[in-house]
Order: C-alpha cells, then structure tokens, then sequence
C-alpha cells in the first residue's frame, strides 16, 4: 500500500469519527428534550398531554419510517441551506442528524421508563416541581442507561454515515464506494470496514466501561 | 393539623369505574401518631396520598393547618409539601445518589446552601443512626439502612407531619421494630404528627394513639387504639386482629373467649394461673401475641370445656384478674 492510500484512510477515518461524533452530540441536543417531552406528556408522566405527546409522537415516527437514503436525498435543499453545500462530510452532518435525532428520542424515552416511578412520586412528595423532576430525577436516575443508548445511537449513526458515502459524503464510507465498489479495489473496501468495525469496538468498549463507573447500583 | 372531608377517589379505567376511596372523613391532630389499617385494596394507600394531594380526590377536601390544599395553587402545594415528609414501602431512594445526597435533595429544593445542606444532612444521619453509611449507595444497604435513609430524607426540611405508606411492610419483624422505635422517638422528640398506613395490627398496636380500621373505601370504625384493640365493633377489625380465625363456628363459637393482652400482664403465667385455678383445661386455637419488655401485647382465642359451670369459673378468673375478654370468640 502506497503513501496515498495511507493518508487517504487517515482521513477518512478522521471525517468518519468528526461526522459521527458532532452528529450524535448534535442528535442528543435535540433527543433528549423530544425523549423528555414524550415521556412526560404519556398517560402515566408528570405532565400528561394528551395532544402534545400524539403530536410529538406523529412527528418521531414520520422521520423514523422514511429510510434513510431517501430522507439524505430528500433534504437536499435543506443541507444546502444550512451548511451551504450538500457534499463532503459537514454537509451529512445534517441528514444524520434529522434521522438520528427521533431515534435518539425514542431511546432516550425507553431510558426515562426504567426510572422507578416511586422515586418520581417521592420527588413530587417533597414538594420537587417539574423542571426539578426531570433535571434532579429522571435524568440522573436514568444517566447509565442513556449513556448506554448512546453507544447504541453512536454505531447506529456510524452506520449512516457510511451509506451518505454514495451521495458524496465523506468519511470511511466513500472511500469504499468510490475504491471498493465502483474501482473493484476489494482490499481498500476490506481494509475501511475493518476500520469500521474497530471504530465501533472501540466506542462499545470504552462507553461499557464508563457505564460500570457511573452506575451506583451495581 | 390535617383534616379530610367526605374524600373520594375514583379511579377510571377503560370500562369500569372503582371507588378506592369512598366518602372518608378524617382528623388528625397534632403531635399524635395516627395509624390507618386495613387490609390490601382496602384503599387506605390511595387515602394517604390523598393527604399530599398524590392523588387529587374526585370530591372531598383536604385541610392542612387550616388551610385547604385541595384548591390550593401549585406553589402553595408545593409549600405545604415539603411540610409534610413521606415515606414509602419500597423506599424510594435515588439509586444514583449516595446517601448524603439524598438527604440532600429536599434541601437543594428548598435552595439550602451547601456547606449548610451537608451539616444539616449529618444531622439527621446521626438522628437515624446512620453516620457511618454517608458515602453509600441504596444498592449498599439493607431494607431497614433505607427505610432509615427515606425517614431522614423526608425529614430533612423540618416537616410537621410524617406520613408512612406501609413503611415497614418490606422490614423483618426485628427491622420493623427498629424503624418503629425510631418513628416513635421522631415523634417524641421533634413533635412530628406521624400517619401510618399498615395492614399489619402489631405495627399500629406497638405505636398508635389513634386508628382508623378501613376497608372497601369506608372507614369502619375509628378511636384509641386500646379501644379498637380490645373491643373490635366491626368485622374487618376483628379480622385483622386475629387473622388465623376467621371461620365462625356457630356452635363451638359458644365455648370460644378472645381474651385481649394490653400490655397489663404477661400472658404466660395468666392462662397458667387460669388452668391452674379454675381446674380445667382450656384449648389454645389461635393467638397473636408479642411480649414487649416482659409485657404481653396481643389476642388470644381460647376454648372452653362445654361445662357451664367451668366457663362460670374462668370468666371470673378472668375479672378479677382485670382482663380484656370477649364472648363468642372471632366474630361468631
């Protein structure tokens, strides 16, 4: 393998890790207070609302059940508008971010239901209001098991972006479409998805660990 | 101190409406201990959480110090909240926090400082005997080392009442004793009204001024405890003094006296003294009885030969000896 194939990996292992890392973190932003609107709005949360968690939900499932090369195609002129281009690793930032982002709040939801409603109930017992509920309770309560959905969403979005490859996005992901694929280079495509594979090891591993660190009840 | 007037709690499901509470009034006064007890389903946990509007009633309403929190705002409520401390049967710890910082958490509430919020904590760790646990996590601790840390959570902001929701119901015997032992001195020493919900006699025997015996929603009858205890007026009261007995022989019912032990007497050397005395033989068929330092608290349900006279003697032995009985056994 030549210089230029060495540097090339590099970096498309560095657009790899940027366009997941700042996707995840960006999908969360915006996860974590859908999740939390959702599951408070439900039948049994601190906040029932019936149409505000029908809408919410409407809304999660709408962009959950568009499959995600459609959803990258389809928001084109919304990327172009946002990041002023729609190639390169940036510009997916965008769609992985518009479908990571219910899928986060889905996840964050499940999360918020192992929280022991009793020690919801004895927070409102001493009198906690609801904003307290949800930053003092429900969050930290529920802190390993998001973590632990992170690492779920992280690979899951690692995922993605290597399909936004085939529409000019950056990362490992093109560069097995455009050497692996188009160029019948089966060595560099073996060589990106071991990457891949190692990329999410190394994210399971470590989140694993700091989950065990965190979680007090074990 | 806390007053319920005609409360009901409907519950709704998809086709079929439940009274858990029906038409319940109440008044708890300050500085007493008062017990609710019944048996599962009776509604006396949705009765209690009435009282810090948990559950807002379908109808009734709730006076806290006079003031009616049933129409009260919600900071009001939130006010008189963190006046009134809660535990439950399952503690209800933050499982993510240590103990300290759980004890913290109604302070932070209440916008202590932290320097202030970490003395105060300690306090309390040392009111519940828990000085050495203030690092630990709930997944740590055993049921009572929870129970403790709940009772010192909720008591963290000074509260006037405490109300216990089957606070001992997952505690051993000897568990149960200690966490009672603490809520009676909590009560003795800081003046806190305690309201206890518990299905079990002893619990509301070994520390109750006042008990209300519920079941179906209703309140079946209410007064001193010594009262309740050893003239039991309605069926589920009897029940749940003596829960082994309950089939109603109707003629062996005749032989059967429940004798009541108030604390006034040991029970050992009284049926001994009795069998000894009237010289006849008498069948133990059921009792629930504990001895407390030497004292015997408890109910027993004795058989007697069919001889009218006999029975004449042992109902005399039991006079003049001052105790509790009652003819006809469990209800029969």
């Amino acid at each position: 393998m030549n210089q230029q194939m060495i540097e090339l990996l590099a970096n498309g292992i560095k657009e790899t890790l940027y366009m997941t890392v700042v996707s995840t973190v960006i999908a969360y932003l915006a996860g974590i207070p859908l999740g939390v609107v959702s599951f408070v709005t439900d039948r049994q949360g601190i906040c029932r609302n019936r149409v505000i968690h029908f809408i919410v939900g409407i809304f999660i499932n709408l962009v959950r059940s568009v499959p995600f090369l459609i959803l990258l195609v389809a928001i084109i002129p919304f990327t172009r508008l946002v990041v002023g281009t729609m190639i390169g690793s940036t510009a997916t930032i965008v769609p992985l971010v518009v479908a990571a982002a219910p899928y986060v709040a889905r996840m964050v939801e499940s999360s918020l239901k192992e929280v022991n409603p009793g020690v919801v109930e004895a927070a409102v017992s001493m009198g906690s209001t609801r904003f307290q509920i949800i930053y003092k309770v429900l969050l930290p309560e529920a802190a390993p098991s998001l973590l632990v959905g992170s690492l779920i969403s992280m690979a899951t979005i690692l995922g993605y972006s290597a399909m936004a490859g085939f529409v000019g996005g950056g990362g490992l992901g093109a560069i097995a479409i455009n050497y692996g694929y188009y160029r019948y280079q089966t060595d560099i495509m073996l060589i990106t998805v071991a990457f891949l594979v190692l990329i999410v090891q190394l994210f399971q591993e470590v989140g694993i660990r700091i989950v065990s660190r965190i979680d007090k009840r074990s | 101190m806390i007053r319920l007037e005609h409360i009901t709690k409907e519950f709704s499901s998809k086709n079929k409406k439940v009274t858990a509470v029906n038409d319940v009034s109440l008044h708890i006064k300050k500085g007493e201990i008062y017990g609710i007890i019944g048996f599962s389903g009776a509604g006396k946990s949705t009765l209690v959480r009435c009282i810090n509007l948990l559950e807002m009633p379908t109808a009734g309403r709730v006076y806290y110090n006079h003031k009616e929190l049933t129409s009260a705002g919600e900071k009001e409520l939130r006010t008189a909240r963190q006046k009134m401390g809660m535990i439950f049967q399952q503690f209800n710890l933050l499982e993510q926090r240590s103990v300290l910082e759980n004890i913290c958490y109604p302070l932070e509430l209440a916008k202590m400082p932290k320097k202030e919020r970490t003395s105060r904590a300690k306090e309390l760790l040392a009111l519940v005997d828990m000085e050495e646990k203030a690092k630990a996590y709930p997944s740590q601790l055993s049921g009572g080392q929870k129970q403790r840390t709940a009772i010192a959570r909720a008591l963290a902001t000074n509260p006037s009442v405490l109300l216990c929701d089957e606070a001992t119901s997952a505690l051993d015997p000897i568990t149960t004793r200690s966490i009672l032992a603490l809520l009676k001195k909590i009560n003795e020493t800081l003046g806190v009204t305690i309201v206890i919900i518990s299905h079990e006699m002893r619990v509301v025997e070994q520390i109750c001024d006042r008990v209300s015996v519920m079941s179906n929603g209703v309140i079946q009858e209410s007064g001193e405890v010594k009262e309740v205890f050893l003239n039991p007026k309605s069926e589920t009261a009897r029940r749940l003094i003596l829960p082994d007995k309950d089939e109603a022989g109707s003629d062996a019912g005749r032989n059967r006296i429940r004798i009541a032990f108030d604390g006034q007497s040991s029970f050992e050397p009284v049926i001994a003294t009795l069998v000894l005395e009237c010289n006849t033989k008498v069948n133990i068929l059921g009792a629930n009885t504990e001895n407390i330092g030497g004292r015997a608290y408890g109910q027993m349900l004795i058989e007697l030969p069919e001889d009218e006279e006999k029975k004449n003697l042992v109902r005399d032995f039991l006079k003049r000896n001052q105790i509790h009985f009652e003819e006809g056994g469990n209800g029969a």
